[in-house]
């Protein structure tokens, strides 16, 4: 049997095109191990569990910038969450930013005294109906059963399709390599916590509600430091301190026009307080 | 028949070999953001796509511009672009790949992109531009590469192309549609979420793609013993000119919907490209260069006595290009991440790197362009000859 050149070039590009993509390819269709999204949510002993996770930042509760920057420092350093200097690269977690900034469309032209300079946190929203989970082409990013939005950081292609489709902005994409060192020869992530991982550059991260923690039986980080700042709980349960604090007091949500159904929920009424 | 790719004039191989150049400029940079990160681009947390993605969504538009010549041939046998409609095909060839070149640079994981096909997502709008655009590619292929067969040997085409042509004509618009759906359904981005985003994409497409056909057609006609026809020429003018005065008009929709309902969201991202928001307005010089080209073509392809000009229709056709080029390339996607979530501005420009890799992707679509051209005129003038 002879093969011709044209069929030997044909076998030879098909062979090679296989090369290229194709060890991933095989080595992905073999069943593997457990996917990040079938994890099992509670830890061996004692984890907290919800049916779905929510919270509450009560504004009032915040005395002064001190009291907010403790909830985020808390946040940042036990994850890991790389110092960028430059803004445009900024990593963020958790943050403040002014009312008009954190609820654009609900600013007024006569406004309370104070209120627009109050520094309000702004996290993931974890919300019912997420648009990044939507959008996103390889499930890295996926809804667990108990409401909270979480990261495969090892399926992340860092297309940044989440970035464009979150309307809170609460995505972070790492523009540079986070375990490397600035200019000036200092790591991004100033103190490093060995017991939770750090990311590779190209990928996208945001909050967690602090899963690792709660499979240990412990509140999320920013909850704890908060001083009931930050009420954290099941959204689900009607006898929850968070279903009291929505029960007996106003509250908003970012952006609800948009019909994503956040998770966390604002009260105000601090104006005397910040 | 590839064989007639490697034989040329010295004109030819110069060019090849300036296009290899800069793929190998282009090939650097990538090493470069490769280890450094996308950081080295001019995107930021704020406008989190940029140039590269703007590039692709413009390239995607040309792909499926094929079908302007495709169409009218096979479905109305209309004859005269028959010397011109593989030109059409393998432009689409090279505008997909080129599309992919610019998703997989823009990737902070390229090694990971398998990971679309080894996760295929149905909610995804990015798992099917994957798809239609591959499938859009393979179909190219093989029905350029039959006809073009059959051509050489002077037989028709074997009867199993015909319905993968009509397959094509349907398969063109959905790439266009796909990747318009890629903005349109985003909550929060205000400027992408109109309904007419499609219809936006394809029109602008529809007048862009032919426009650079009529270029390469009067380019080929001058370097080459091959014509494309006069006719045909003026024929695609006629439907530049139409899609260009479409593409207007829907532009002018989106400004009558954002400006007389008054609603800030609306009107934030128009007034930051064609005024500047806050004080920013880094691309607004480019937004009327965009504005005062599309004018200009208008004014020279409406008048029939311009248009039948073949001198003054490239003229038209280089205005559309580029009119067209800015507000897609750049414009549309740049405009929807400005202002922010938070109603804050942060520019966007692209950097020298990001350029340079840019370039180098151009530069790929050209060789590959050059080569299939080279390819389907040699066989043109060896059968006509």
């Amino acid at each position: 049997m002879s093969i011709d050149r044209r069929v030997f070039l044909k076998i030879a590009g098909l062979t090679t095109a296989l090369g290229l993509g194709g060890s991933t390819l095989i080595n992905g269709l073999k069943k593997r191990g457990l996917e990040a999204s079938e994890l099992p949510i509670a830890g061996k002993q004692g984890g907290l569990t919800a049916k779905r996770w929510g919270m509450v930042v009560d504004m009032s509760k915040f005395r002064n910038e001190h009291d907010i920057q403790r909830v985020i420092d808390a946040c940042h350093n036990i994850h890991n969450v790389p110092f960028f200097k430059n803004p445009k690269h900024e990593v963020k977690w958790i943050w403040t930013d002014t009312f008009n900034h954190t609820f654009p469309g609900m600013e007024s032209e006569f406004m309370q005294d104070g209120l627009e300079e109050m520094p309000f946190l702004m996290l993931c929203n974890h919300c019912l109906h997420p648009a990044c989970v939507r959008v996103c082409p390889t499930q890295a990013t996926f809804k667990r059963k108990d409401g909270i939005v979480m990261m495969d950081m090892h399926r992340c292609i860092g297309c940044r399709f989440c970035m464009a489709a979150c309307p809170f902005g609460a995505r972070s994409f790492n523009w540079r390599d986070p375990r490397g060192k600035d200019e000036d020869g200092r790591p991004f992530i100033r103190k490093l916590n060995p017991e939770y991982p750090t990311r590779m550059k190209g990928v996208v991260e945001k909050c967690t509600f602090c899963t690792e923690r709660l499979a240990k039986g412990l509140q999320p980080a920013c909850a704890e430091e908060s001083n009931g700042g930050l009420v954290f709980g099941d959204l689900e349960d009607p006898g929850s301190e968070l279903r009291e604090i929505l029960r007996t007091h106003y509250t908003v949500r970012r952006k609800q026009e948009l019909g994503t159904q956040p998770s966390v929920y604002y009260v105000i009424g601090g104006n005397d307080n910040v | 028949m590839f064989e007639k790719a490697l034989t040329g004039s010295k004109r030819y191989w110069t060019w090849i070999f300036v296009l290899l150049a800069v793929i190998g400029a282009g090939f650097l940079a990538y090493l470069k953001q490769y280890e450094y990160g996308l950081g080295l681009t001019g995107m930021s947390r704020d406008v989190s796509w940029g140039f590269y993605i703007g590039q692709f969504t413009f390239m995607v538009g040309i792909a499926a511009s094929g079908v302007m010549l495709v169409l009218p041939y096979y479905l109305h046998h209309y004859k005269k672009f028959g010397r011109l409609v593989i030109l059409g095909e393998f432009l689409a060839i090279s505008a997909v790949i080129m599309c992919m070149l610019f998703i997989f640079v823009d990737l902070g994981q390229p090694k990971r992109v398998m990971n679309v096909m080894l996760h295929p997502t149905l909610n995804s709008v990015m798992f099917w531009d994957m798809v239609v655009l591959m499938g859009y590619l393979a179909l190219n292929v093989i029905i350029g590469w039959t006809v073009l067969g059959s051509e050489r040997k002077g037989t028709p085409p074997p009867g199993w192309v015909k319905p993968l042509i009509y397959l094509s004509i349907a398969w063109a618009p959905s790439i266009h549609t796909v990747t318009a759906f890629l903005y349109a359904g985003l909550p929060g981005r205000h400027f992408w979420l109109s309904a007419i985003m499609a219809a936006r994409f394809l029109s602008s497409a529809f007048a862009s793609g032919p426009a650079l056909l009529i270029i390469l057609a009067l380019i080929i006609r001058k370097l080459t013993k091959f014509d494309p026809g006069k006719e045909a020429i003026q024929s695609l003018g006629k439907i530049v000119t139409y899609f260009m005065l479409t593409s207007v008009f829907f532009l002018g929709l989106e400004f009558f919907t954002a400006f007389y309902s008054n609603i800030p969201s609306h009107m934030a991202s128009f007034k930051y490209l064609y005024a500047g928001l806050d004080g920013h307005n880094q691309l607004v010089p480019l937004m009327w260069i965009s504005t005062i080209l599309a004018v200009v073509s208008i004014v020279l392809l409406i008048n029939p006595k311009f248009r039948e000009n073949e001198k003054i229709l490239a003229m038209a056709s280089v205005a559309v290009f580029f009119s067209l080029w800015i507000d897609k390339g750049f414009g549309l996607v740049i405009g929807g991440f400005i202002p922010n979530m938070f109603e804050g501005v942060t520019e966007y420009w692209p950097t020298q790197p990001e350029m340079m890799i840019s370039m180098g992707v151009w530069a790929i679509g050209l060789l590959v362009l050059t080569v299939l051209y080279k390819i389907a005129i040699s066989v043109k003038e060896e059968v006509e000859l």
